[in-house]
């Protein structure tokens, strides 16, 4: 059903309502558990499931077209900054584990407060200027692109083309 | 109903939607806007919204002059020739000379960033896009977006936007409501970014049941991006530019890195290469100027997109079936099967759900591929959206109108899919698009152009009362029958949502009238686009998430009564593989060459539609140049 949770396992936090982009992960009032309420809404995008904090919640995949029996698992750990996968063929006979990073920085750390940054001189308001530029756009002394320093201009109609 | 209203006043910013468009948006108006109130309004969770929710395995639009590979104008060319012709230019170079600033910055934030080990260069998966670990890419630009906005409301669903009543034709903020409480939110707001999401679901899917979720662009992704514009009253561009991607078959995986990187390339079921074939008639019919295969070969000048599709379409409907990825050349090396692998648990999970659940193993099996259903949307790689202001030193008269990126409403800027004329823009460009708008907003409320805005209580009560009215026609009509989901006086969202996908399918060229529409069939639709509108007074809400759904589907709904208007205006074929007027089947640059701009009258429902002229950039002195 796309995402389903597993009774044993959830334990109604709503960490996956919280996050679910769709609004589809619920809380059933009757068992004060998680469930998606409208699986023809979900995108496997796996929020909840990197979300939720006992593993509870997995996916299988739309009845419409994915034969029953496979898994695609995952753990996401935002202090060691990876992301760890194992997919398992519905045969059985693919088991892969995959590791990947999510981020190259502590989390959050390195993103700057801009209400703290010096404030642009009227100067850089009137200009074509963004935050950091223009040295972030090369790293060097060059100036922001404009139509005059790359020779261009722009004329009407399909004579340009 | 009794929920509350609650009044945010006084905000400087308003940021509706907080996908790269807004985030980029709400993160730059703090550097710009140092005392002003910035305030960001996400209808789900700004960590995990937008369409790069889930990741991105690719930064899609990337120049990196700062390793000497392109200049802005280089990407413009591109994005022309594979839009055939029909482009904001001015919008996309001024887009492609800051982007690489965005890029730089997210390195800095802690997203990974592939490099190539012999160049340091970043590693390129092809000319534009460069490779990334993408898993947390939403993650890391919210928290850029965070820590610049005074307020985040997460899970408020804006649903109109607000107009001065001081001043005609002037934003002054937007309503919503809260999908977890029920409560009604204000919001008055001197300038207003709109950086919501296109439109996917407007046209009939291919899948039949639960895979409708897997939609290539994500289901949340409601049209609210023109629906709140269009509402307003602000000009619109470009809305028949539709695209239609050949993909994953069922779970509509990415096809770039497999192409780009991995080399892998499409055969039909018989084992051939097919595209060729299908090139001279093609070059009949769209003219050389739009595809010259020698040419192509010459220069490596790309093949539009659309085109291509067309190949892959009529040799479907030739009989030779399906059409393949090849795949099983690639995956011997195993480096670059574990990179098949990665990139679609990087941003296309389902896509390795599906395979995993078929056993489909690509270096035993080359997969197939289908071409979706369409969808309508400005950030991708076609470019719907409103009519909006260039910047200063780039921008003809007839684009510029005082503050970039604003639309034809004052104050009411717009960012990623909300923009139009802007194709290839992806993840990269929107936030850059956001960044831009968020500047000139800051600029147009110093110069005191947002001064003076009034909302009367009347305005903020009507709305109100027009959100709730599907909640309301609910509790009116549901004891009128025993159970079920039938009812003589309401539809339900999902019942609308139907309705609106097949006659979008049928008469607008969705996949099973195989992409064809003309006039007649036009006409039809807007008719029962009219009497759908009609019956969507009498939409249902059983709760507040059905309330969301409605207006989700209302959204839609005003996005595609503008595809209709502007498919039935542009009376050609343009985009053949995308869709064909079967009454044009031609590119008729005559009368074609220009960009298509609408406008719904907010007061009488009323469209107009006129021309405006599309502008190209060209060498200043080619002679000076070729000396």
């Amino acid at each position: 059903m796309p995402t389903f949770v597993y009774m044993t396992r959830c334990d109604g936090c709503g960490q996956c309502v919280d996050i679910c982009p769709s609004d589809i992960m619920h809380i059933d009032p009757v068992v004060r558990r998680a469930y998606n309420i409208e699986p023809n809404m979900c995108w496997e995008c796996y929020s909840c499931v990197k979300a939720c904090p006992h593993n509870a919640i997995d996916v299988r995949g739309y009845a419409d077209f994915a034969p029953l029996g496979h898994s695609v698992r995952v753990r996401r750990d935002e202090e060691k900054g990876v992301i760890a996968w194992r997919i398992i063929f519905r045969n059985g006979e693919k088991d892969m584990n995959l590791l990947a990073p999510i981020t190259t920085k502590p989390w959050g750390k390195h993103i700057p407060q801009l209400a703290d940054v010096p404030a642009p001189s009227n100067e850089q308001r009137d200009s074509q200027y963004l935050f950091n530029e223009p040295k972030y756009i090369r790293f060097d002394e060059g100036e922001l692109h404009t139509l005059e320093s790359n020779g261009l201009k722009l004329v009407p109609g399909v004579e340009g083309y | 109903m009794n929920y509350k209203t609650i009044v945010e006043d006084d905000i400087d910013v308003l940021v509706c939607g907080a996908g790269l468009g807004g985030t980029g948006a709400a993160f730059e108006a703090r550097y710009w806007g140092k005392d002003k109130k910035i305030v960001i309004a996400e209808k789900a969770n700004i960590d995990r919204s937008g369409a790069v929710a889930q990741g991105l395995y690719a930064i899609n639009c990337y120049m990196g002059t700062r390793f000497g590979e392109n200049n802005p104008e280089d990407h413009v060319r591109y994005a022309r020739i594979d839009l055939m012709g029909i482009v904001r230019e001015d919008l996309l170079f001024d887009m492609a000379r800051h982007v690489d600033s965005a890029v730089h910055q997210f390195e800095e934030w802690g997203l990974p960033l592939m490099r190539n080990p012999k160049t340091g260069a970043y590693q390129r998966e092809g000319r534009w896009q460069i490779m990334i670990h993408g898993e947390s890419y939403k993650p890391i630009v919210a928290e850029a977006a965070k820590k610049s906005a005074d307020q985040v409301f997460n899970r408020v669903c804006v649903t109109h936007l607000l107009m001065d009543e001081a001043k005609e034709n002037r934003v002054a903020g937007a309503v919503g409501f809260n999908v977890r409480t029920g409560n009604y939110h204000v919001f008055k707001s001197k300038a207003v970014v709109v950086a919501a999401g296109g439109a996917s679901n407007i046209f009939k899917p291919r899948s039949v049941g639960e895979g409708a979720g897997r939609v290539w662009y994500a289901p949340w992704s409601s049209g609210s991006a023109y629906g709140l514009l269009i509402g307003a009253g602000a000009k619109m561009t470009q809305m028949e530019n539709r695209i239609v991607l050949a993909r994953f078959k069922d779970g509509y995986g990415p096809v770039g890195a497999y192409f780009l990187h991995l080399k892998t390339y499409t055969q039909n079921g018989l084992g051939e290469e097919y595209e060729s074939k299908w090139f001279p008639d093609l070059e009949k019919m769209v003219g050389k100027r739009y595809l010259d295969v020698e040419a192509s070969h010459r220069t490596h000048r790309p093949i539009p997109t659309c085109l291509r599709n067309h190949a892959f379409i009529n040799e479907v409907n030739a009989g030779r079936g399906p059409i393949h990825m090849v795949t099983m050349e690639a995956f011997q090396d195993p480096h670059l099967e574990e990179i098949g692998w990665h990139n679609f648990l990087g941003m296309t999970v389902g896509q390795a759900v599906l395979w995993a659940a078929t056993d489909v193993n690509p270096k035993y099996e080359n997969p197939e591929l289908t071409t979706s259903e369409p969808y309508v949307m400005g950030s991708h790689a076609t470019g719907c959206g409103a009519w909006c202001s260039g910047p200063e030193d780039v921008s003809p008269d007839e684009y510029f109108w005082g503050y970039n990126r604003m639309t034809t409403v004052e104050g009411l800027f717009g960012a990623g899919d909300a923009v139009g004329g802007t194709p290839h823009a992806f993840s990269s460009g929107s936030f850059t698009e956001g960044r831009l708008a968020a500047k000139a907003a800051c600029k147009y409320i110093d110069d005191g152009k947002g001064e003076g805005i009034r909302v009367s209580d009347a305005q903020i009560d009507k709305r109100k009362a027009e959100i709730y009215k599907p909640m309301e026609h609910y509790k009116i009509y549901r004891n009128e029958i025993t159970a079920g989901s039938v009812n003589p006086n309401y539809i339900n969202p999902r019942q609308g949502l139907d309705r609106l996908q097949k006659l979008m399918d049928e008469y607008c060229g969705g996949v099973t009238s195989n992409y064809m529409t003309n006039e007649k069939l036009l006409s039809i639709g807007l008719k029962k686009l009219k009497l759908l509108e009609e019956d969507l007074e009498k939409v249902a809400a059983e709760n507040i998430h059905e309330l969301l759904r409605a207006w989700e589907l209302k959204h839609r709904h005003l996005t595609s009564e503008a595809v209709m208007h502007h498919t039935l205006f542009r009376k050609e074929t343009r985009w053949p593989g995308y869709y064909y007027r079967g009454d044009a089947m031609k590119v008729d640059d005559d009368n074609w060459h220009v960009l298509t701009v609408s406008r719904r009258d907010p007061e009488t429902g009323e469209y107009t539609m006129e021309k405006a002229p599309c502008y190209h950039l060209v060498d200043d002195k080619p002679e000076a140049q070729a000396a």
